[in-house]
Formats: C-alpha cells, structure tokens, sequence
C-alpha cells in the first residue's frame, strides 16, 4: 500500500521516527520553559545536561555495570545535583543581571563540558545497547512497531504530561508558579523560594539528563549530541511560546513529526523546516502558537 | 564630534604606526590579517551589542555567508577582489534586512533566539547548497589584482589593504556612534519605551544597525576569504558566533575598541593553543566566558576606563 507515492511501510516508519524525535523536543523544551520561567535564565546548557545523562547513563553501564532501568533513576539525579551546584555556584549571581548574561553563561558552562568530555572521549559516540526487555519489534499489521521506540515516546509523554500536572494542579506547582511571579512577595508567606529555585534547576537538568538516557540505545552517546539539539529546541520554544508548559509539549511533539514528514517527502529540507515554520510562525504570531504577549 | 583626550589620541597613533610597521619587523601578516579581520567582526558586532544593546547569537551567518559569497563570486566570474569584496557586504547586508525584519520583533532573549535559529538555517544552506562546496567548503580563491592594477598575491601588500580597510571600517564605526544617529541607538539601549514616548521609531533605527552590522559582517568574512584563500563551514557554526560574543565580552561591551583587543586575545591565545592542547582549547574558552560573566563584565578595556575614572575622581 503506498500513501502519496511512498510506500506504507516507510511512511509509518518516518512518522514513528518523527514522534521519538518529537518526544525528545518535548521533554528538553519542557524541561527549558520551566527553568526559563522560574529563573528567568535561558540554559544554553539544557543540551549539555541531556548529553551528560546519557554519559552518565554509558559510564554507568560500562563502568560499573550498571543496568538501563537504575540508570533511568540514578543518572538524572546525578545530573540533577550537578544542576543544583551549577544553580548555587554560578547563577545565583545572575538573577538581578539581564537575563542575556544567564544565556552567556551557560553557553560557556556548555563550552566547558564538551570540551572536556570532547577531550576524553574523543568526538566519534559511544554505543550503548538496547536494554534485552525492549529488543526487537511488534508487529502490527500494518508496520513493525520497534519496542524500544514505543518505549520512548510512552515514557517521555509520561514524564511531560507528569510535569504538566505536577505544574498546573499542584500546591507545589502552586507556589512554583507564584514564586516566578512575585519572588519577594512569596517569600514573606514563608515558602523558600531559592532553595525552590535551586531545585527547578535540578529538576530541570534532570528532566533533561532523563531524555539523555531515553535518547542512549538510539542515538550515538558523543560529547555534541546536546549542541546539534538545543537549537532546535530553542526554535520549538519560540514557536510554542516560553510561557506554556503544555505549547512547549505539544509543539515538540508536532514539530517531531513534522521533521519526519519532511524526511519523506524533501530530505534536504529536514534539517532546516523547524527554523523555516518558526520564521512563518513569528510573521503571523510574534509571541508564538501558545505564548501569552508580552 | 567627541573629542578625545589627547591620551587616547596618541594611544590609536602609536597603535597605528606599530600596526604599520608590523610585518616589516616580523611579525606574520597572516596572523596579523586574521587578527584585523576578526576585530572587524567584533567591532561590526560591537555596534549591535554594546550601542544598540541587541544581543544577536547568529552573526556567523554574515561572517559565513559573506564569505561564501564573495569567495564563490571571485572563483566563478573572476571578479577584482574589491568587487568581491563589495558582493560578500552587500549579500550579508541584504541577508542581514531578512533575518532582521524577522528577529526585530521581538526583545531580549526571544531576538537573541531567532537570531540563532536563522543562523542555523543559514549554516545548513551552506552545507547543503551545491556552490558551497559542502563539507569540504570553498578552496583556491585567488586574491587577484586589487583595481586590476595591484596585485595582492604577497602578504605584504595583501596586509596593508586590510589594515586600510580595518582602519577605515574603525573610523567609520566611531563616526557613526557619535552621531547623533549613534545617539538614539544609545537611547534605545538605555531604554526603549522612553525613546518611542518621545516619538523615535525605534523598530527603524533598531534594523538599520542591524543591517549596519551584518554588512560590516559581512565584510569581515569576504576580507577573511581574500586573506586565507577558502570559506568554509566553521565559518558559518554557531561557535563563530559564540566566539564573536566572547571577542567584544572579553574585550569591553560598548567600548570603541574592546572589540579589537578582545579579538587580538582569542586569536593569538587559539594560535598559541591550537597545536598544543586540542579540546582545551574550547574549555579555555568556555572558562574565560563564564569568568567574564561572573566577575568581569565591563570587559578588560571596560574595567580599565572605570578604574582611570575612579581614580581621576578620588
């Protein structure tokens, strides 16, 4: 059976691929709209944290022989307090600046930790395999579903729409909320809003880190995974409008799978349709699809 | 227009006869080139960032994109490089309008984003179009006769017209910030909804330094195609811009020549590096980026007026 011209096989394949991808966009953008509305802080570093998760996640493995599923906990709370340290140390110190030195900072924070990791394991990736449980595929008639790709995107809409909840109908969402709001006046109810801060940051790198891993079986685990992403991500932000949680998850998700269709159809234009959309999207709605105007 | 003490006067004229006598002493003028075409870049940058107060994450696609230019146009018509040199400022400025009339619409953070995101889409024509020459980017582009009379092949020569056009370039950019053009962009920088209360069109003046700046870009990577001979991708990656950001960082945001010592440092500490210490060299970076963040800010030309100031004053 062919749809447009493309054989069906191929079609659900590139759709599925689009939705992986789309997942991941979700969660790093997730992950980049909530650190940007609690701090104020564009973290240039969102794509190092999730390369780093997914070393974490190798390094476990090959070091210490690790397993994929206590990697899918304990390498996002590595991350998650190196996320705290780096909060602590160095952003602290940023939140009364302009938020542009925020961005500037964790792009050398960014620069820093490729470096280093370019520098120990050179720039080609590591292979990290499929955990045995997700190995091999279904079939569903109509196309092989990969376990491990299923896997991927029911985790990730898992983890968002977790956070979502967690963000939007929560007392702690609550307060997380209020705090980006009105800090000061938070603060004179008694919530500790920077040790809150300090853990969104955390929580933030986690969330990332926790992609890192999802991302390990499929993608090559090498120092500049995180750069070649983050842009995009940037773009899915832009497009969905940074103040939205759920604009940031949606539009991952469509934009995923939009790059996929694009795959099928215009492979050259795969690489640059996200940058293209936001373009178009910015003439018609600068505060993008979901954002609230400034 | 400002004038300057006479200190600062017989600073930039010992600086200019030293730079004149540069390669005569020894020193080599291809670094020298490479130095003059970067602190163009910065100082191009300089006027967005630190007079307009626009943080633009993307200027490599005008650094890139006029290289490819110019270098294509110089391969394939067999253009004199001034006109290559003209067709790699103009391809930048217009590519400058484009990004421009889209990114100007927002503020802050979201400009500093879509100036990015363009930037990549930028770096990904040149890699995918065919006259790019792809991975492997531009080679063997000739420096020609400058008019058709000059020839430019030995270094020497090819150092004084870059130093003509960099000074040039310097005196034009003070020009214009001292004018009283130059006066509104500082205006905007301080604070916009003040400017537009009093009647400045603010989206205007914002696009025409923007346009400035990609052109004076754009000038810096064709100049830098003539010096060495190729374009290619790293031109256009996101980590030129990185490293443009840092150069005018390092240097002195909003100074007159911050720009051009920040650039000086980064690339004679990469020229110092690079054989040495592989990877290193980016967390060099990235550490002198993140100290300059935390701790040092005004920028070493920055720093170095206030302290001259603080102590005028006591």
């Amino acid at each position: 059976m062919e749809i447009f011209g493309i054989p069906h096989q191929a079609f659900m394949g590139q759709i599925l691929l689009g939705l992986v991808n789309g997942a991941f966009y979700a969660m790093l953008s997730l992950g980049l709209a909530v650190i940007f509305g609690l701090l104020g802080v564009v973290n240039f570093a969102h794509g190092t944290l999730y390369m780093l998760g997914a070393f974490a996640a190798w390094i476990l493995l090959d070091k210490f022989g690790v397993n994929y599923w206590v990697s899918l906990l304990v390498a996002p709370l590595i991350v998650g307090a190196l996320g705290v340290v780096i909060e602590r140390l160095f952003l602290r110190h940023l939140y009364k600046l302009d938020p542009l030195y925020g961005l500037l900072l964790t792009f050398g924070l960014t620069l820093i930790f490729e470096g280093v990791f370019r520098e120990i394991y050179g720039a080609s990736g590591q292979s990290y395999p499929v955990p045995e449980l997700l190995q091999g595929a279904t079939d569903l008639g109509f196309m092989f579903l990969p376990n491990y790709r299923a896997w991927v995107v029911f985790a990730s809409l898992t983890v968002c729409f977790g956070t979502w909840y967690l963000i939007e109908r929560t007392r702690l969402g609550a307060y997380l909320r209020a705090g980006t709001e009105n800090s000061a006046l938070v603060q004179t109810f008694g919530v500790n809003v920077p040790m809150m801060v300090m853990l969104t940051y955390g929580a933030g790198a986690a969330l990332a880190a926790l992609a890192g891993v999802l991302a390990a079986p499929i993608i090559q685990v090498s120092p500049m995974m995180g750069s070649n992403l983050i842009i995009v991500v940037f773009a899915v932000v832009v497009i969905g409008g940074m103040g939205s949680i759920m604009g940031s998850i949606l539009t991952g998700l469509a934009l995923g799978v939009v790059e996929g269709m694009t795959r099928v159809f215009y492979p050259e234009a795969s690489n640059i349709v996200v940058f293209v959309i936001m373009v178009l999207v910015l003439m018609v709605r600068p505060a993008g699809l979901f954002g609230k105007e400034a | 227009m400002k004038k300057l003490s006479n200190s600062t006067r017989l600073t930039y004229a010992v600086l200019l006869a030293l730079a004149v006598v540069a390669p005569l002493v020894g020193l080599y003028p291809v670094f020298l080139m490479k130095l003059l075409c970067f602190a163009l870049f910065a100082c191009a940058f300089n006027l967005l960032l630190g007079f307009t107060g626009l943080l633009s994450f993307g200027h490599a696609a005008f650094f890139g994109s006029a290289a490819y230019i110019s270098g294509h146009m110089i391969k394939t018509y067999a253009l004199t490089p001034e006109w290559g040199l003209l067709a790699g400022t103009v391809g930048a400025g217009l590519i400058g309008l484009v990004v421009g009339l889209v990114a100007i619409r927002r503020q802050g953070i979201y400009f500093a984003m879509i100036t990015l995101a363009i930037a990549q889409m930028v770096y990904f024509l040149c890699l995918q179009l065919p006259q790019t020459g792809g991975e492997d980017g531009l080679q063997s582009v000739p420096r020609g006769e400058l008019f058709g009379l000059i020839s430019l092949a030995s270094d020497t020569s090819m150092y004084y017209l870059v130093l003509a056009i960099f000074v040039a370039c310097f005196l034009g950019i003070s020009r214009i910030v001292h004018s009283p053009f130059g006066q509104v962009l500082k205006m905007i920088r301080e604070n916009e909804p003040r400017a537009i209360s009093l009647g400045y069109q603010t989206d205007r003046y914002k696009l025409v330094a923007f346009v400035l700046s990609a052109a004076l870009a754009g000038l810096a990577g064709s100049l830098k195609t003539l010096v060495m001979g190729f374009a290619t991708l790293s031109d256009a990656h996101w980590s030129m811009s990185g490293e443009v950001i840092l150069m005018t960082l390092l240097g002195g945001v909003g100074t007159l020549f911050g720009p051009v010592l920040g650039a000086g440092i980064v690339i004679a500490l990469q020229n110092l590096l690079a054989d040495k210490v592989g990877s290193w060299v980016t967390v060099i970076i990235g550490v002198i980026f993140v100290v300059c963040v935390l701790a040092f800010r005004k920028g070493i030309v920055g720093e170095l007026h206030a302290t001259l100031v603080r102590r005028l004053r006591a």
